[in-house]
């Protein structure tokens, strides 16, 4: 036992020096991604009709006359220390900018997280039981058709129904600092609805998927033959068998959540990080794209190492890869 | 595939699908005769601001008081181009980078599968918008953005489908004929991939057609006085607060074009999938 969970822990400690890694080699994507592309950088952001001298200024302000490798490095080493820089528009500390953003879109992403998740494994389950009957069918075409509606269809249906027709859920969601919890859930209840409906479906499909692929095993034949009843046979025998693709495909849609988050932002004018990313790419204000895209994109990579991690603890067939 | 397994394709499609291939049909058709199908030009103002739906205007006017069936005409050419034009780059890039690593193996395998492993760890909206804040916003941009962004997936799956192909007998043949990389790739794997990459051609296109919409709406995508279906969601959102439904067009158009290709690619996956013992 002792040696398995040896195994268990280098396994996960091999995981996450592999997100570190990829941390890494992300934060180089996306400094290529903005400084090395064809074309004068500064040129491209103060646009065509800029003086020369501008463009020099701005040149020099960026620190563009030094080489890409050097800027990277002094980059990588402020962002380890907390320092993101300066927005070029605002000059303001991105870090001031971004802090109370972030803890809105996380907020949201949490309330869509909290609400979608366990209705996903239930109508999963549901699904399951009820398979290729009419409950089942519909299930299937609702999520073929969630999965191809744009979040701003679900979110503008909602607002022009909710808030305008019958004025049950402001419109616009305005959170600020000191604003009490009950106030701050309703005003994000839209923007909480839209991406639970969005993730929803293919959280569902996954999870029906991967329940019935568990039904078809004898012990589930067994325990139809001892005369449990339904429920029981998919919540106590399938389910935990399940537990790890549906982890997997879980945190897969939490990552979706904080990506799918961008565009509600916009539909509801939400102050969170998402705004901030797409009113930045607007005004070519390249450092803050950097941070927002590096903290993004970070939030992406840490989830889905740790559904890895989790369905490696979940399923100890993982830890001995043949 | 020819004529006839087109044609007993067609009539195994579902109720659902039917409709789908229908609504396909008669969008293509609207977007290739769009100046003979709408009734007015795109940018012409015909009457008031946000017009509800008349004998006179279908679909009501715009934020500007534009004709919005005839701008949702106009513009199906806008989305249709764009994101069929990234899609064929996506596959060309793909498939291509994706069979040379299943054929090559060893190293340009690792290198190959590894590199597109980075480039899928961040998410595609994340890296289009990155990328964007310092190009220029042109069409040829966004299609070399999305189509570039888009091959990863593309290679994931055509990179699969060769591995299996690849230890086939015939392949092996081909080897010992002393054919080259490039022979292998188009005369053996190619022909034999084509069911699963055309399915998946569906799928990417209509992720296409959103992910277009949605830099559009985002206002980074096609550029007034251009019109696409998300930018003329993006134009006309601010009446939604006054209850006029004017951007739920767009959205709707985008909404039955996406549906209608998943319903359509759904049951020619479960007719082909049926056909090859579930595979």
């Amino acid at each position: 036992m002792a040696t398995d969970n040896n195994s268990l822990s280098a396994l996960i400690i091999k995981r996450l020096a592999l997100g570190l890694l990829l941390l890494l080699a992300i934060s180089m994507v996306i400094f290529v991604g903005t400084e090395l592309l064809p074309g004068d950088v500064a040129q491209s952001i103060l646009g065509q009709s800029a003086t020369p001298q501008a463009v020099a200024n701005l040149r020099l302000e960026m620190g563009l006359d030094r080489p890409a490798i050097e800027r990277y490095a002094q980059w990588l080493f402020n962002i380890l220390q907390g320092d993101l820089g300066t927005s070029l528009s605002s000059k303001r500390e991105i870090s001031q900018m971004i802090g109370d953003r972030l803890g809105n879109t996380l907020f949201l992403a949490a309330c869509a997280a909290v609400i979608s998740v366990p209705l996903a494994i239930f109508l999963g389950m549901v699904a399951v039981h009820y398979r290729d009957g009419f409950v089942d069918k519909m299930i299937s075409i609702t999520t073929i058709t969630t999965i191809s509606l744009p979040e701003f269809f679900i979110g503008y249906l909602l607002i022009l129904y909710l808030a305008v027709t019958w004025n049950i859920l402001p419109s616009s969601s305005v959170v600020y600092g000191d604003m009490p919890l009950g106030e701050r859930l309703t005003a994000i209840a839209l923007p909480c609805i839209t991406l639970t409906l969005v993730v929803l479906a293919h959280m569902m499909r996954m999870t029906r998927a991967a329940i019935l692929n568990v039904m078809s095993s004898a012990y589930i034949e067994t325990a139809q033959l001892k005369g449990l009843s339904p429920f029981r046979i998919i919540f106590h025998h399938a389910l935990p068998n399940a537990v790890s693709p549906i982890i997997t495909v879980v945190v897969l849609n939490l990552a979706y959540l904080v990506v799918g988050v961008i565009v509600v932002e916009i539909i509801f004018v939400y102050p969170g990080m998402g705004q901030l990313l797409v009113d930045h790419v607007t005004n070519r204000d390249v450092p803050v794209v950097q941070a927002a895209g590096l903290i993004f994109a970070a939030i992406y990579i840490l989830l889905n190492m740790f559904a890895d991690i989790m369905s490696i603890i979940a399923n100890p067939r993982l830890r001995h890869p043949k | 595939m020819t004529n006839i397994s087109m044609r007993s394709l067609a009539s195994h499609l579902s109720w659902a699908a039917r409709i789908g291939l229908l609504c396909l049909i008669l969008f293509s058709l609207a977007a290739i005769f769009a100046p003979i199908v709408a009734p007015y030009a795109q940018d012409e103002i015909l009457g008031d601001v946000w017009e509800p739906i008349s004998s006179k205007f279908w679909l009501g006017t715009d934020q500007l008081g534009r004709d919005i069936l005839s701008r949702l005409i106009h513009g199906a050419r806008n989305t249709f181009f764009i994101a069929g034009a990234a899609t064929i780059l996506s596959f060309f890039m793909g498939t291509f980078l994706g069979f040379l690593a299943a054929v090559s193996g060893g190293k340009t395998d690792q290198l190959l599968s590894r590199s597109n492993d980075l480039m899928m760890a961040i998410p595609t909206l994340i890296f289009a918008l990155v990328v964007l804040s310092v190009l220029p916003s042109s069409m040829l941009v966004l299609i070399v953005v999305m189509g570039v962004l888009d091959s990863t997936r593309v290679f994931r799956l055509s990179r699969a489908v060769a591995v299996d192909i690849v230890v086939m007998d015939y392949v092996e043949a081909a080897r010992l004929r002393g054919e080259n990389t490039l022979w292998i790739i188009f005369r053996e794997i190619l022909p034999n991939a084509l069911s699963p990459l055309f399915a998946e051609f569906g799928l990417r296109f209509a992720f296409a057609v959103l992910f277009l919409s949605t830099l559009s709406f985002l206002g980074l995508g096609i550029q007034p006085p251009d019109a696409d279906w998300g930018s003329m969601v993006k134009e006309n959102k601010d009446g939604i607060v006054f209850g006029i439904p004017a951007a739920l067009i767009p959205a709707a158009a985008i909404a039955i074009l996406t549906i209608s290709i998943n319903l359509v690619v759904d049951s020619i996956l479960s007719r082909t999938s049926s056909l090859k013992g579930g595979r």
